[in-house]
C-alpha cells in the first residue's frame, strides 16, 4: 500500500455523539494535505447514520479538490454498514473484515 | 359470514359466470384470445379476492387455475376440448368452494376435497410442462408460495428522513435494517444531495436518503409501520408492485356503493394507499390551492407522491364515477340489480376505518367520464327496495285518494294541482319499478353451459340461440322462473330434439337447435323455449294418457288440449327414463311454478317441426295500471294493459257473445259471474279484454276510468276465489276487487268453444 499522506482514521465510534468532532478533525485533515486521501476504519467501534454522513462527506470534499478518498481499513461494523448500504464498492472499501495493514 | 366475505362471494359468482361464459366462447372459438384474457382476468380477480378474505384453499386452487389459464394465454399451450373441459369442471369447483365458504364452512367435505385434489393433479398434468416457468404477470409457482399469503413482490420503497432525527435519538439505518424482517432488501440506493457544503453542515443533523427495493409477502400497512417513529420526519413513498395493482383494481371494485365517494378513501378501504399517506397527499393539495386558484385532483397528487400506480387511481376514479351515476339516477341505469345482505358499510381491509379526510376529493372530471361501463351497478338490500315499493304503493293510493277530494271539490286549480301530482306519482312510482327489473339475459346465458352439458350427456350435437336477451321483468320472477325454464330445456333436448340419424332422415340438419326467446306482450312477458325437434307426437300422448286413464278412451280431443296433457301430474310419455327428464316428474311441476307467478304457459307444436312451449308471466307483482268498473256498488278493477275498449252492450242481446266488427266476442256478465245482488243498469257497458290472443268481454253495470293500483294480496281466506286476482283500497275508502283477465278469458272462451257443440243456450237474462 503505498503510503500517501495524510492518513485520516478513527478510533472511537463513528457515532453522532463524536460527529461534531470527527468532522472538524476530518476536514482539517483533508485540507492540511495534498493528494489522495486515505482512511482507516479498522479500530471504529459502532456507526451509525451520522458516521456514514460522515464518510459521505469527506467523500464529496476529497473529490472536490480532485483527490480520492481511499478508505484502507474497516472494521467489521464498518464493513457491515457500507454492505448494507451498498456503497462498499463507492467508497472503494476492502471487503475484509480484517485490517489489511498495520495491525494493532 | 362477514360483510366483506359477502361482498366477495357475490363478486366472484359473477366472475364465474364471467368465465365460464368465456370458456364456452372459446370452446366455440379457440382462436380467439381475448376470451383467454377475459377468463384470466376472472380467474385472477377471484384470486385476489380470496386472498383479501383469507380463504386459502380457494386461492391456492384458483392459483392452480390461473397458472393453466396464463399458459394458454402465452400461447405455450393450446386451448384443446380437454383442456376446456378441465376448465369448467375448475369453474363449477370454485363455485362449490364458494358455496362453502358462504354458509362458513370451515372444513371441506371430503367429497369436496377428494374432487379438489383430483383437479389440481389435472391442473398439474396439464400444464406441468413448464410450470416453472410462470409469467411475469402472474405470480410464481405455488411451490414458493406459501397459502394463504401474497406471493413476494418487489415494492418500492423511497424514503428521505428529515434534519432532526438523529438528534431525536433515531438512526435511519436501523429503521432500514429493521426492514429485513418483511423481506429481503433487492436494491438500496444512499442518496446524500441534500447535504450542504461542508461548512454548513451539521454533522448531527441527517441529510440522507433512501431507495430501497424490498421483496415482500406483507402489505403496505406492515411496510409503513416500520417507518411509524420518524413517519412525522420522513418523507415516505411506498408503491407497491404491479402485480399489486391488478388486485387493488379487483378490491377497488368490489367496494360497496357510498354516500359520496371520496377517491382517497376508496384507495385506503383497498389497502392501496395508507392513511398516512392519504392525509400528506390531501395536505399538498391544501397547499396547491393556496396558492393557486385550482388545486390538482388527489388522484394526480397521489400518483406524483408515488404512494399509489396510476392505473390503481383510474380504476379508483372509474368505480367512483360509476358511484355516482348509479346515485345521480339520472337516466336509469343498465342494469340493477339487489342483492340481499349487502350493507353499504365494509371495514377496510386492514387499515383503522377512522379516516379523517376533510379536504375535497376531485373526481379527475376528465377521466371520470371515460368510466367504463361494467362496474355501473348499485347493490341495495331487497329489503330497502321492498319498503320503497310498499311506500310507493301507498303514496299511490293516497294520490288517487287526493285526486277524488279535488275532483268533488271542483276548484280547478285544486284539481290541476292533484293532477300534476298523480302524474309525478306515476313516474315515481314506474322508475321505483324499474328498479326491480333485471334483464332476463343473464339467466338465459346460464342455459349455454346447460345445453353444452346436456348434449355431451345426451350424444347429440345441439346448439342453443338466445333472442330478447334485454326484455327485462322483475327480479323476484327472474329468480323463479329458472327451475322451470331449466326443466322445458332439458325436455325439449331429451325429448324434442331427435337423434342424428333421425334428423337426417328427415332431412333436417344434424344440428338440433334450443333457442330461447323473451318479449313483452301487452302486460305480461313471454318467455320460450323452442326446438326444432319432432313436435308433440300427439297420438302417442293420447294413447298414454288413455292407457294412465287421464282421459276417457273414446273422447275426442283437439291438439292443443292433447298438448296440455303433458302438464297433468305423473305424464311421461318417454318410453325409456334418461337421466334428464321422462320420469314422470316435471312439467306439472313447470305449469304449477308458473301459475303461482300468475303466468301461463302453453305449448304449441307442430309434428316434424318442433315444439315451443309459451310461458306469459306477468310484468311486475306489485303495483298495475287499472280500469275501475263498477256493478252495483261493487268496484271492479281490470287491469289497463288487458283492456282493448269498451263498448255498449246491445239492449237486446241474449246469447253469450256479441258481433264485434264482425269478430265473435264471448262476454261474461260480471253480476253473474261473481253472483252479486241488484238489478242491472238500463244501460250497460262492455269492457273487452285481451289476454293471451283471446279477446272477451266483461259487461258492467258502470264505467270509472283509469285507476293507478297497488295490489294488495287476497287474505288467505279468499285465496280459492276463481277471477278475483287480490284487492284495493279506492280512493274513497272503499275497497275494489281486482279481476283475474287470464281466468276469465279462458272461462269465457271455453263456454263459447263448448257453446258451439252443443245448440246454443239461451241466456236466462
Amino acid at each position: 500500500m503505498t503510503m500517501l499522506t495524510p492518513t485520516l482514521y478513527a478510533d472511537n465510534d463513528l457515532t453522532i455523539y463524536h460527529a461534531q468532532a470527527i468532522k472538524q478533525r476530518w476536514l482539517e485533515g483533508l485540507h492540511q494535505s495534498e493528494g489522495d486521501v486515505t482512511l482507516d476504519l479498522s479500530r471504529v467501534g459502532e456507526i451509525d447514520t451520522a458516521g456514514l454522513q460522515l464518510l459521505w462527506l469527506l467523500r464529496r470534499e476529497a473529490h472536490a479538490s480532485g483527490r480520492r478518498l481511499n478508505i484502507v481499513a474497516v472494521s467489521p461494523t464498518v464493513a457491515d454498514l457500507l454492505a448494507f448500504c451498498r456503497l462498499t464498492e463507492n467508497f472503494s472499501a476492502p471487503r475484509a473484515t480484517e485490517p489489511e495493514v498495520e495491525a494493532a | 359470514m362477514d360483510e366483506l366475505t359477502g361482498v366477495f362471494v357475490q363478486e366472484s359468482r359473477e366472475q364465474l359466470a364471467e368465465m365460464e361464459a368465456g370458456l364456452l366462447a372459446l370452446e366455440a372459438n379457440p382462436e380467439e384470445t381475448s376470451d383467454i384474457n377475459a377468463i384470466f382476468r376472472a380467474a385472477h380477480t377471484i384470486k385476489g379476492g380470496a386472498g383479501v378474505v383469507e380463504c386459502s384453499y380457494l386461492e391456492s386452487f384458483t392459483h392452480k387455475v390461473e397458472n393453466l389459464l396464463d399458459q394458454l394465454r402465452d400461447g405455450r399451450l393450446s386451448p384443446s376440448e380437454m383442456r376446456i373441459n378441465l376448465l369448467l369442471d375448475c369453474a363449477d369447483h370454485i363455485g362449490l368452494l364458494l358455496d362453502a365458504l358462504e354458509q362458513g364452512e370451515t372444513t371441506l367435505s371430503t367429497s369436496v376435497i377428494d374432487a379438489d385434489t383430483r383437479l389440481r393433479e389435472r391442473l398439474e398434468q396439464e400444464s406441468a410442462p413448464s410450470v416453472a416457468s410462470a409469467s411475469p404477470a402472474s405470480p410464481p409457482p405455488e411451490a414458493v408460495a406459501p397459502v394463504g399469503e401474497n406471493a413476494p413482490d418487489i415494492w418500492y420503497i423511497s424514503v428521505r428522513f428529515g434534519e432532526d432525527v438523529l438528534r431525536h435519538g433515531m438512526d435511519p439505518i436501523a429503521f432500514l435494517r429493521f426492514l429485513t424482517t418483511l423481506g429481503d432488501i433487492r436494491e438500496l440506493q444512499t442518496l446524500a444531495d441534500t447535504m450542504p457544503p461542508a461548512e454548513q453542515m451539521d454533522p448531527e443533523a441527517c441529510y440522507l436518503g433512501f431507495e430501497i427495493c424490498l421483496e415482500t409477502s406483507a402489505g403496505k400497512p406492515e411496510i409503513e409501520a416500520v417507518f411509524d417513529f420518524v413517519r412525522d420526519e420522513c418523507e415516505l413513498h411506498i408503491l407497491p408492485p404491479h402485480s399489486r395493482s391488478e388486485d387493488y383494481i379487483a378490491l377497488i371494485n368490489a367496494l360497496p356503493d357510498d354516500e359520496r365517494p371520496l377517491l382517497g378513501e376508496m384507495l385506503l378501504r383497498a389497502g392501496a394507499l395508507t392513511e398516512s399517506e392519504l392525509l400528506i397527499g390531501l395536505n399538498s393539495q391544501e397547499l396547491a390551492k393556496a396558492y393557486t386558484d385550482n388545486s390538482p385532483p388527489i388522484g394526480a397528487i397521489l400518483v406524483e407522491h408515488k404512494s399509489v400506480r396510476p392505473e390503481v387511481v383510474e380504476a379508483a376514479i372509474q368505480r367512483q364515477s360509476a358511484i355516482q351515476q348509479a346515485q345521480q339516477q339520472t337516466a336509469p341505469a343498465p342494469r340493477v340489480i339487489e342483492h340481499e345482505e349487502v350493507s353499504a358499510q365494509i371495514e377496510p381491509v386492514a387499515s383503522p376505518p377512522a379516516v379523517v379526510a376533510d379536504g375535497e376529493h376531485h373526481p379527475a372530471p376528465a377521466k371520470a367520464r371515460a368510466a367504463s361501463s361494467e362496474a355501473r351497478m348499485l347493490r341495495v338490500q331487497a329489503e330497502k327496495l321492498d319498503r320503497l315499493i310498499d311506500l310507493v304503493g301507498e303514496l299511490v293510493i293516497a294520490g288517487a285518494s287526493a285526486t277524488e277530494l279535488a275532483r268533488q271539490s271542483g276548484a280547478t286549480q285544486l284539481v290541476e294541482a292533484t293532477s300534476l301530482l298523480s302524474r309525478l306519482v306515476e313516474d315515481i312510482r314506474d322508475s321505483a319499478l324499474q328498479l326491480r327489473m333485471v334483464q332476463i339475459g343473464e339467466t338465459f346465458n346460464r342455459f349455454n353451459r346447460v345445453v353444452r352439458d346436456v348434449s355431451h350427456e345426451l350424444g347429440k350435437d345441439i346448439g342453443l340461440v338466445i333472442r330478447g336477451g334485454e326484455t327485462e321483468l322483475d327480479k323476484s320472477l327472474i329468480e323463479k322462473v329458472g327451475d322451470p325454464l331449466m326443466h322445458l330445456v332439458r325436455n325439449a333436448m331429451d325429448h324434442g330434439i331427435e337423434s342424428q340419424e333421425k334428423r337426417q332422415a328427415a332431412g333436417k340438419p344434424a344440428r338440433g337447435r334450443i333457442e330461447l326467446n323473451a318479449y313483452h306482450d301487452s302486460s305480461s312477458v313471454v318467455i320460450e323455449v323452442s326446438d326444432d325437434g319432432g313436435g308433440l307426437p300427439y297420438d302417442k300422448i293420447l294413447a298414454k294418457a288413455v292407457a294412465q286413464g287421464l282421459v276417457p278412451a273414446n273422447q275426442s280431443l283437439t291438439d292443443e288440449e292433447i298438448a296440455a296433457l303433458i302438464f297433468r301430474p305423473g305424464f311421461s310419455t318417454a318410453d325409456r327414463v334418461s337421466n334428464l327428464s321422462g320420469r314422470g316428474v316435471g312439467l306439472d311441476v313447470v305449469a304449477r311454478n308458473i301459475q303461482a307467478l300468475r303466468g301461463t304457459v302453453e305449448i304449441k307444436s307442430k309434428p316434424g317441426q318442433g315444439s315451443r312451449f309459451v310461458i306469459r308471466l306477468p310484468l311486475t307483482l306489485a303495483i298495475i295500471d287499472g280500469f275501475l268498473t263498477a256493478v252495483g256498488k261493487n268496484y271492479f278493477i281490470v287491469p289497463l294493459d288487458t283492456v282493448v275498449e269498451c263498448i255498449e252492450l246491445p239492449t237486446h242481446c241474449d246469447r253469450e257473445y256479441l258481433n264485434l266488427r264482425g269478430e265473435v266476442l264471448p262476454f261474461l256478465r260480471l253480476r253473474d259471474e261473481f253472483e252479486l245482488e241488484g238489478e242491472p243498469s238500463t244501460r250497460q257497458s262492455v269492457v273487452v279484454v285481451q289476454y293471451a290472443g283471446h279477446k272477451v268481454g266483461l259487461v258492467v253495470d258502470r264505467l270509472h276510468g283509469e285507476f293507478q293500483t297497488v295490489i294488495k294480496p287476497l287474505g288467505p281466506l279468499f285465496r280459492h276465489l276463481r277471477g278475483i286476482g287480490g284487492s284495493t283500497i279506492l280512493g274513497s275508502g272503499e275497497v275494489g276487487l281486482i279481476l283475474d283477465v287470464p281466468l276469465l278469458a279462458r272461462r269465457a272462451s271455453r263456454r263459447e268453444a263448448r257453446s258451439f257443440e252443443p245448440a246454443p243456450r239461451a241466456h236466462k237474462h
